[in-house]
């Protein structure tokens, strides 16, 4: 097949002709016969539009879709019509990065305010164009905060999401930063432990609010551990916990990170998701990826722009501050979407509505005997507990049952991973009364 | 009006011309900050029953905020109508032509988009067990096997977000597998006219970039490739063709000197649109390979992302994959698997899924034999429109090119002052999007051109009008433009010298406050 390419079999005769060619293969006649594939692609044939929707349909139809308790950085929030809808009309979604800014007005417009939006959420001035994703926007983290500081050495708190860790030291294979993990003790980040080891003092510390296993952490707390580390802290938050909670940067973040998931985007299987990045004034010319700034044109009216380019790979190739080209615009497009559906008082009455549903999922599941708490720390839209039954069978069980129970989750030495130790559990302002009744009840049934 | 000498035996007359009339949206749009009325709202949630605790009774006061954080209040109206008047100002492919060389910005299908729209793919948790997800994990090993017979390579991950974090992941699989030969090496090769991703991404993977000039064909230079290449260098990075659009004819020689020196090769997908189904990264000798998605296999590229940049390799690199990966059990079923001597995560889960769906959507819809087509078609394209452009604009190099070719407006520049900007302004006013420009680096005045095989005979036939028109000395004062657009041309210089990132952080906020 080939639906897309549009030219007629005269067009194509007509083009060959005018360039002195006999075929189609002609045109690849610079490529070395020892190179070229005989026979063409091992693939079917193309299929007509309805034959292929068919085949997705049935690959779709072949997941579950359960109701939904689990988190662990990825929410099962609602998404209005609205940010199902305006972010994906044709001329967001078709177009690319905005490097011809007078055709480009709407993209960068919609990208300057997303900036704005990240700025309020995380308290910090400047926030970037977007990140692929929460880890993502960790490690970018850690390139700008050790380029500040001029030192290699990261404590980690144990409580950051194991995935993003995991691609903390992935990348540090390439960049040389030496991660040291700080442990847990009681749910949250035990800084007092932390001491300059044979990696050195740390040039950054990262912890998460509320961290892997829900629970709320002292920043300011970290705030003074990086100080008196001569060190610059980076928090990674959940946004949604904005609405009710003090901001990373009013608490003192030098950088924010966070995913934006919960803002408009679908679970999605993970991706695409949104890596949100906010920093202080200071950091700027370290900020990876695109920064839309607002000036005029040339008859003095308002135009927005991507600007500082001279951070960027694009100009400054192998001493850019970061590698990163595309990014998640169209994301980042239905995060503001989303926020701005929301407002002010919509934003806080989804995280308390969150909360509520944890809380009474939480006291729910409590009652059963033989579960506990992982971590006594306070929690709000998210908490772990220890159960009498391997949790990886519990939501094998559940699911039976049409729940998807959480996720399992592993502390050891106080640092969250994948294991069997608990279940990570997560109430969004989607899960009605009735809904959390009916998995309780099938929790305490498949522990009895 | 002609299309150039007598090369026009293509129909340009109007029809299927896809440009877009000039944007409507003429007037500047107030921010959604600025349409703010405190106290309106258009937010409702749905109905729980469940006890209304008040924040003080569920989080300890000192984690509360003093203040609701300020957003946006407005109602759902004017929300929608903000956005539809900002997608006025705003040009895509679905209006017109977007001739962007090296982005690859083709259509869109739009099965693809309610492909990736189906709930049983975009309402699935990324945490839920293998047992439960197996459409999902036979679609992404269904994609990664067909990824892996277009560029004959063995196995691949889907883990990269992006193109640059695509790169990346191959030079850390390039670091892994020398450590595991027991050495280290701390030089990357990269030819002078690469992608700037490419040396960024080398100082990412804790190398020193080294570069190899083009030599007078327009392909790398054997002799300095030759010169740089020792027992220190980890390997070369390639984009074929290259970003002249030129194939790189001594590919194989090159394969054999960098392995002869024990390093690896990597293939920058960029480009693959112009050879899918004519030859493939691994019969070339690549070792590392990766694709961008949203170029070649029409992920729509959203203003700037999210794409997908998976990376396949040949055999011996497989063990060092990124994982979790999706694998076929002996009974059949899906399962994940992370390879023994895994680099680890590049993704906090498994990679931008729904991109991942639509792709393969994209490929079923093509096929084998589609994808052949699509490359034959972006070839005959950008060859058609070059011989229509050339004597009006520089072509540097001979050879014939690919997909897509570099001209260069130096001539036009020293005839009375017209920059590849200028020519790129202009075309905006013309209803095209503009080319590449000032890329790559070695071209004066380059105008990087890719009209991709979705554009038809008209509308390429169109645009040569276009661009020949602007260069006809027609007393039109090009720096002028564009004077049709929904802003004329736009203050970079002020944009970066009173840096204003954010509506707070505008003058008028400082003084309100």
């Amino acid at each position: 097949m080939g639906h897309y390419v549009p030219h007629t079999d005269e067009e194509l005769a007509a083009m060959l002709a005018s360039l002195g060619l006999a075929t189609l293969d002609d045109l690849f006649a610079v490529v070395p016969a020892a190179l070229r594939l005989a026979g063409g692609l091992s693939l079917d044939d193309g299929l007509s539009e309805a034959d292929t929707l068919e085949a997705m349909e049935q690959l779709a139809g072949r997941n579950d879709r359960l109701i939904c308790f689990a988190g662990a950085g990825a929410y099962d929030h609602g998404i209005p019509a609205a940010t199902r809808s305006l972010p994906f009309r044709s001329e967001f979604v078709t177009a690319y990065t905005p490097y011809q800014p007078e055709v480009a007005q709407g993209v960068l417009q919609a990208l300057f305010e997303y900036q704005t939006l990240v700025s309020r959420l995380s308290g910090l001035p400047i926030a970037n164009a977007s990140l692929y994703d929460g880890a993502a926007a960790t490690v970018e983290a850690v390139n700008l905060a050790t380029a500040a500081a001029g030192r290699e050495t990261v404590w980690v708190s144990g409580g950051l999401h194991p995935h993003w860790r995991a691609v903390l030291r992935t990348y540090a294979a390439g960049s040389g930063h030496r991660l040291v993990d700080v442990a847990l003790r009681y749910g949250v980040t035990d800084w007092s432990q932390a001491a300059d080891g044979e990696k050195g003092a740390p040039g950054a510390l990262i912890v998460s609010s509320p961290n892997y296993l829900g629970c709320l952490e002292d920043v300011a707390a970290a705030r003074q551990a990086a100080d008196r580390n001569g060190a610059r802290l980076i928090v990674a938050a959940d946004p949604v916990a904005a609405g009710l909670l003090r901001s990373p940067g009013e608490q003192g973040a030098d950088v924010v990170v966070g995913e934006g998931q919960p803002f408009g985007t679908p679970l999605s299987l993970g991706g695409p998701y949104l890596g949100l990045f906010a920093c202080r004034a200071e950091h700027v010319r370290r900020l990876p990826g695109r920064l839309v700034g607002e000036t005029v044109d040339t008859e003095g009216r308002r135009a927005y722009v991507t600007t500082l380019r001279a951070r960027e790979q694009d100009i400054r190739r192998a001493k850019a501050t970061s590698n990163v080209c595309t990014n998640q615009t169209l994301i980042a497009i239905c995060c503001m979407v989303q926020l701005a559906w929301l407002g002010t008082g919509g934003l806080r009455e989804l995280a308390l509505r969150c909360a509520r549903a944890t809380r009474y999922t939480r006291e729910a599941l409590l009652a059963i005997p033989g579960v506990e708490p992982l971590a006594p720390a306070p929690v709000l839209r998210e908490f772990a507990l220890r159960l009498p039954v391997d949790p990886h069978v519990v939501v094998d069980r559940l699911a039976d049952e049409g729940f998807l129970a959480g996720v399992p989750v592993g502390v050891a030495n106080g640092v969250t991973g994948d294991g069997g130790d608990g279940l990570l559990i997560a109430a969004t302002e989607r899960r009605t009364r009735a809904q959390i009744d009916a998995y309780a009840a099938a929790m305490e049934k498949v522990l009895a | 009006m002609s299309s150039g000498g007598d090369t026009t035996a293509v129909d340009a007359a109007p029809g299927g011309r896809a440009r877009s009339a000039p944007l409507i949206g003429r007037d500047t749009e107030p921010t959604i900050f600025e349409m703010s009325v405190p106290g309106r709202s258009g937010w409702s949630f749905p109905r729980t029953d469940l006890p209304e605790w008040a924040p003080e009774e569920l989080v300890p006061a000192q984690f509360l905020r003093p203040a609701p954080l300020p957003l946006p209040e407005v109602s759902e109206r004017d929300l929608v109508g903000h956005m539809t008047r900002l997608t006025h100002r705003q040009y895509s492919v679905d209006l017109g032509a977007y001739p962007l060389g090296s982005c690859t910005m083709k259509y869109n299908p739009k099965a693809c988009d309610e492909a990736a729209s189906l709930p049983g793919l975009a309402a699935i948790h990324p945490a839920a067990p293998a047992g439960l997800i197996q459409g999902w994990l036979e679609l992404l090993w269904r994609l990664g096997d067909a990824l892996c017979r277009i560029t004959g390579m063995s196995a691949v991950t889907l883990q990269p977000p992006a193109g640059a974090a695509g790169e990346l992941t191959g030079l850390l699989l390039m670091r892994a597998w020398h450590e595991a030969q027991g050495r280290r090496r701390s030089k990357v090769l990269i030819p002078d006219s690469a992608h700037g991703t490419n040396p960024a991404s080398v100082t990412l993977g804790g190398y020193q970039t080294v570069t190899v000039p083009t030599d007078h064909r327009g392909l790398l230079d054997m002799a300095a490739l030759a010169d740089r290449l020792d027992d220190d260098v980890a390997g070369i990075m390639l984009t074929n063709p290259n970003t002249l659009g030129l194939f790189e004819e001594d590919i194989a020689a090159i394969a054999a000197a960098v392995h002869g020196a024990g390093g690896l090769l990597y293939y920058d997908g960029a480009n693959l649109n112009a050879i899918l189904g004519v030859t493939r990264p691994g019969d070339m000798g690549f070792d590392i390979v990766h694709l961008n998605l949203h170029k070649t296999f029409a992920v729509p590229h959203g203003g700037g992302g999210p794409g997908a940049g998976p990376v396949a390799v040949s055999p011996r690199l497989a063990d060092f994959l990124p994982g979790p990966l999706p694998a076929q059990a002996a009974d059949g079923s899906f399962e994940w698997m992370t390879p023994p001597r895994s680099i680890g995560r590049i993704h906090s889960w498994h990679g931008n899924a729904l991109a991942l769906a639509r792709a393969y959507t994209y490929i079923l819809l093509n096929g084998g034999d589609g994808l052949r087509r699509v490359a034959d078609g972006a070839v005959l394209n950008a060859r058609w429109l070059r011989q229509q452009l050339a004597g009006t604009y520089q072509i540097p190099f001979e050879r014939p090119n690919l997909h897509e070719f570099v001209a260069s407006a130096s001539a036009l520049k020293q005839a009375r002052g017209l920059r590849a900007l200028d020519v790129a302004k202009r075309l905006l006013e013309e209803g095209f999007h503009a080319p590449t420009i000032y890329f790559p680096l070695i071209v004066e005045e380059a105008l990087m051109i890719e009209p991709t095989e979705t554009e038809s005979p008209q509308t390429v036939a169109a645009l040569a009008d276009a661009l020949l028109r602007i260069a006809a000395d027609d007393g039109d004062d090009a720096h002028q433009a564009p004077r049709t657009t929904p802003v004329s041309r736009v203050d970079e210089a002020r944009a970066a010298r009173v840096l204003i990132p954010t509506w707070d952080a505008r003058p008028e906020a400082e003084t309100a406050k």
